[in-house]
């Protein structure tokens, strides 16, 4: 029982990377660059959930909803003021811009919100569901958490290969040059990719300080950072990777805090990382590109 | 004929030499500079206690931003574990130090061995990530390279080490020690290592930073640095003339590694307790160091050195703003960035340095007509 419980949170806590690494993976494969920032875009729409549910009392749906259209809009603004000037330069010069943008979103949540721990108060509502006579108990948190990720997912798979604004957004990614002559918006199309995982990340953010409710300006920085290895481990561009990624990653870090040690989850965590790679250096669904002279 | 070959060896060795040494004699000088300028500063007692304590702390970035810059801007591979290395070094070199304290009573020896002792293990811990690393390409590099970094600031966050009459004690756990009473516990897991000698010096640094940008620009200069070029420059070019990729790479991995090492026992020995977390020996760090790096110029090692100093500086000389110190960081990071490599300010630049090649290119045939 013990194992199924673990292993029914990891897959929670997966899914929020996984959202997480949607927004990673989707920038990588249509600009390809590294978006350092968007840890920080997670904790943002935490902050403004926060500020929408306890400071101003609005309701819990509200509230989210309110963090998705800012987060979406800061994710947009994002890239039209500090990457978009920087579409021809390279790759490094991007990165760190990226780094810059995340050190001022951090700084500005904490001119505005200051250092201390904000005590973030659950969006869900929902009773822990206990089953076989108590010797398993889920949380709301893990229920909604699951139930949303899946809705999500599920909905972005089929924006992706079914609508025109999707099927656009694969093409950027697979050529920039050819999808601009079919006559598509290719500066429309990066901002879209933007604003939606912007979107996604303020999901996951609302679900994050859910599930662990502290809030301070640095609390983006590392599921930032796991989200990041998640996106890699499935092969960065690719969204089904992603989504796999940060799954198991979620519950290689849950098992591992269940029954190695909570202090070494997170070497564990890199360690599988890198194990995954030496054998695919591609990740685990990337595709294998082979260079030409 | 014999005369010419006689004479072209000297003319040969002079030509090769003097673009190379002048510009490295510039750098030279400048550290030279600032080191005396400051140092005086300091003696003379015209150094606020705040700005003295930076002295160290500047050189440990210096000689991290340049170690660094060999990976980045000479060998072309992104590298965000930079701090792993470091911390390697630190503790290797704190542990060495608090445990002969008693023993080698000569500072300076002491300390020298401490050096040796972590530059070894640091370049340990560069070939054991190098060589997986060889594998990867790119981004995929950089995270391998991020979760390394990562992997050992955590390790030895639950590393101990005692020491009794039985030898050497390590565990992954307090408890788990076994220790006898007369034992001293040196590594405290979380807590670190405490009460380090404090033998760094503005001196030691400063020597430690001439000797590195020495190492750095001779490889640059050499046969081998010029391998390593050509491996960033076109890896198949350089593959299909023969050039053994994996090992420069794992040469200037090795190297890099060594140098950040030290650096690393130079930042331990200007504390009294060291430990390990994200600001010091994490992602944070390697980051920063990186972002020196990069807008001090990839494979400018001049530029590294003045980035390093200035950006490390920066957040404490704009104390006065407090609050909005690490804003306005942010703020002039993002803004370079868009200045320096941003496609409006690029073309911008090549409008005018057109301008002013062409005006140049005129008054010289203005004179040859003459």
């Amino acid at each position: 029982m013990k194992f199924l419980s673990q292993l029914i949170s990891g897959i929670s806590l997966g899914s929020i990377y996984s959202l997480i690494a949607l927004g990673y993976t989707m920038v990588y494969g249509i600009a390809k660059m590294l978006n350092f920032a968007h840890g920080d875009v997670i904790m943002i729409g935490g902050y403004v959930v926060y500020t929408a549910c306890v400071t101003a009392g609005l309701p819990a749906a509200a509230g989210v909803l309110i963090a998705i259209v800012f987060c979406t809009v800061l994710g947009v603004a994002i890239e039209r003021f500090a990457y978009k000037p920087l579409r021809s330069a390279s790759s490094l010069a991007v990165l760190i811009t990226a780094i810059g943008v995340s050190y001022l979103l951090q700084n500005v949540a904490l001119l505005i919100f200051g250092s201390d721990t904000k005590s973030f108060s659950s969006v869900v509502s929902l009773e822990p569901v206990s089953l076989a006579d108590g010797a398993l108990v889920i949380s709301g948190e893990t229920i909604v958490t699951i139930i949303v990720s899946v809705i999500i997912m599920v909905a972005l798979i089929v924006f992706i290969n079914k609508t025109r604004p999707g099927k656009a957004m694969l093409a950027v990614s697979e050529d920039k040059g050819a999808a601009q002559l079919m006559g598509i918006n290719v500066n429309g199309t990066i901002a879209l990719t933007f604003a939606i995982g912007s979107g996604l990340a303020a999901v996951a953010g609302a679900l994050l300080c859910s599930a662990y409710p502290a809030l301070s300006p640095y609390t983006g920085a590392m599921p930032g950072i796991k989200a990041f290895v998640a996106a890699v481990f499935g092969g960065i561009g690719s969204i089904p990777g992603a989504m796999i990624g940060g799954i198991l990653l979620g519950i290689i870090e849950n098992l591992s805090k269940g029954y190695i040690s909570s202090q070494l989850s997170d070497p564990i965590v890199f360690a599988v990382l890198i194990i995954v790679l030496l054998v695919k250096p591609t990740g685990l669904m990337g595709k294998k590109i082979n260079e030409k002279v | 004929m014999s005369e010419k070959s006689a004479k072209s060896p000297l003319l040969k060795k002079k030509a090769a030499l003097r673009p190379v040494t002048k510009k490295n004699l510039v750098t030279y000088l400048m550290v030279i500079v600032f080191f005396a300028l400051f140092q005086t500063l300091s003696a003379t007692g015209n150094l606020k206690f705040a700005y003295k304590s930076l002295l160290v702390p500047i050189c440990t970035s210096v000689i991290m931003a340049v170690s660094l810059n060999l990976v980045v801007g000479v060998l072309g591979e992104l590298s965000l574990g930079h701090a792993g290395f470091m911390c390697v070094g630190a503790y290797v070199g704190s542990f060495f130090s608090v445990l002969t304290e008693d023993i080698i009573t000569v500072t300076w020896i002491r300390f020298t061995l401490a050096f040796i002792f972590a530059a070894v293990a640091a370049s340990i811990a560069g070939v054991i990530i190098g060589v997986p690393v060889l594998r990867l390409k790119g981004d995929y590099l950089a995270i391998v390279t991020l979760a390394f970094g990562e992997i050992i600031k955590s390790l030895v966050n639950v590393l101990y080490i005692g020491k009794d009459s039985n030898g050497f004690h390590i565990a992954m756990d307090s408890a788990k020690l076994n220790m006898e009473l007369d034992g001293m516990v040196i590594v405290k897991g979380p807590q670190g290592i405490n009460g380090t000698p404090k033998d760094s010096t503005f001196f030691i640094g400063f020597i430690l930073v001439m000797l590195t940008i020495f190492i750095v620009t001779n490889i640059m200069d050499s046969r081998t640095g010029r391998a390593i070029m050509s491996v960033r420059d076109n890896r198949i070019a350089a593959e299909s003339v023969g050039i053994n990729i994996t090992k420069y790479k794992l040469i200037v991995f090795t190297i890099s590694a060594a140098i950040a090492g030290c650096a690393g026992v130079l930042y331990s020995h200007n504390l009294t307790t060291l430990s390990a977390n994200t600001n010091n020996f994490g992602y944070n760090m390697s980051i920063m160091i990186l972002v020196y790096v990069v807008l001090g110029g990839l494979g400018n090692i001049r530029g590294s050195v003045i980035a390093a100093a200035v950006l490390y500086s920066l957040p404490e000389l704009l104390r006065g703003f407090s609050k909005y110190r690490m804003l306005i960081y942010a703020i002039v990071l993002i803004v370079m960035m868009i200045v320096n490599n941003g496609s409006y300010f690029v073309k911008l630049k090549e409008k005018y340095s057109y301008k002013f090649y062409k005006k140049i290119n005129s008054k010289k045939n203005g004179k040859e007509a003459v």
